[in-house]
């Protein structure tokens, strides 16, 4: 498993890692019962407080995408992978939603909405 | 998780120095910085953890036993590394083994070999010619050696190459894999403590200043860097210190997220440990 952690990016390095893990397994690089290393390992190999993996995978539990067994070690959990999916559609369309009603309260076009989305995605 | 160390409202007067009411604890797995200045009370703190000196006030428990009390039982179990290897210069490394293989029952005479050839450290050398460096890993291996459960270091890495201080933290951190050991180390080093560090205790002026988890501190402390106009129109009760420079105004804040909605456009870096304890004792308070 890779985890690449930045210092620079910002982003909070719990939220970094949650994203990572999340993301392999939304994309079946990570499938369901596979082992996650523990945190205390996680956090010796990455160099970072045990506090922030131990964070990390409280988050990941919390919204079902692993589970933790005492004695054992955390595992991927068994998700469905449908209902992934409709969870991801349905935060973006929430986000999309936003960016829409600025749009309209600012006086932006859909065309100069479009063209944002399309940059933004394709990472300028 | 128990705490290995707790420090409750620790007391000690000198004439021209107070400790006061000095309260934190170290939980098991954990590595805990220590920060202030020098002069601030970190080696007076640990001497007294360790009952070098006497306390004039407040409570110390070790492995939840006290700290006088079952002082020989504890010791057993600390490995301790101070600033200066107090190591006699006539010995080698390898009478230092023969010295501490007395001391503690649990001398592992085959790990201190292999911290010995980790570090380098020549066998046959008289410790005298031994480099600063060399005599400072000689003490961490020393305490290393007896499978301590805590391990206690004051200024230890100071004159150590960034190879070799990595190397520490990394033994540090396989250390700290056993829930049952923990670290506590005063360091000036503190982008070491940003590295490996679970929680940082600041102290200064003989009082704790805070005592709070890394990530708080990294992901939620940050500094405001402002002109003149912007300076007078922020709410001085967001700002936990600020310092005018040559070109405008720095100010420490606890809740960067917070500031940044507050204050939108505005410059807000990341503090670093060095930011803050710079602000907290240069700056001034609102």
């Amino acid at each position: 498993m890779d985890i690449i952690i930045s210092n620079s990016s910002g982003r909070p390095i719990y939220e970094q890692i949650t994203g990572q893990i999340k993301n392999s397994i939304i994309t079946g690089a990570l499938n369901a019962g596979d082992a996650l290393p523990s945190m205390r390992l996680l956090a010796k190999e990455l160099r970072i407080s045990v506090i922030t993996t131990k964070r990390a995978y409280e988050d990941l539990e919390r919204e079902g995408f692993i589970e933790t067994v005492a004695g054992k070690g955390s595992f991927v959990a068994q998700k469905n992978m449908e209902f992934i999916r409709e969870e991801q559609l349905r935060k973006a369309e929430t986000l999309l939603q936003s960016a829409v009603d600025v749009a309209k309260a600012g006086g932006i076009t859909l065309e100069e909405l479009s063209e944002m989305l399309l940059l933004l995605y394709n990472g300028d | 998780m128990n705490n290995m160390i707790e420090v409750e409202n620790l007391c000690k007067n000198y004439p021209s120095f107070q400790l006061r009411n000095v309260s934190f604890s170290v939980p098991g797995g954990s590595i805990v910085g220590f920060v202030g200045e020098n002069g601030a009370g970190k080696t007076t703190t640990i001497k007294l953890i360790l009952n070098e000196i006497k306390r004039d006030g407040g409570t110390v428990k070790i492995f939840g036993l006290d700290n006088i009390r079952d002082e020989c039982k504890i010791k057993e179990q600390i490995g301790v590394v101070f600033d200066e290897s107090y190591f006699h210069g006539e010995f080698k490394a390898g009478d230092i083994a023969l010295i501490l293989k007395r001391v503690f029952k649990s001398w592992d005479e085959a790990l201190f070999g292999e911290y010995l050839r980790q570090f380098n450290l020549p066998r046959n050398k008289l410790i005298k010619e031994y480099s600063k460096g060399m005599k400072m890993k000689l003490s961490i291996a020393s305490a290393l050696a007896h499978h301590p459960r805590l391990l206690i270091l004051d200024e230890a890495t100071g004159g150590l190459d960034p190879i070799v201080r990595s190397e520490i933290l990394d033994i540090f951190l396989g250390f700290i894999q056993d829930e049952n050991h923990s670290v506590l180390f005063s360091s000036h080093i503190t982008g070491d403590l940003e590295r490996i560090a679970d929680y940082v205790t600041f102290i200064h002026e003989g009082k704790i200043v805070f005592n709070r988890s890394k990530d708080d501190l990294i992901d939620q402390f940050g500094i405001l860097k402002c002109g003149q106009q912007d300076f007078q129109k922020v709410d001085k009760s967001d700002l936990l210190r600020w310092h005018k420079t040559g070109f405008g105004y720095e100010a420490l804040v606890s809740d960067k997220n917070l500031i940044r909605r507050k204050y939108s456009g505005a410059v807000i870096d990341t503090a670093t440990i060095d930011d803050i304890m710079l602000l907290y004792v240069k700056g001034e308070k609102s």
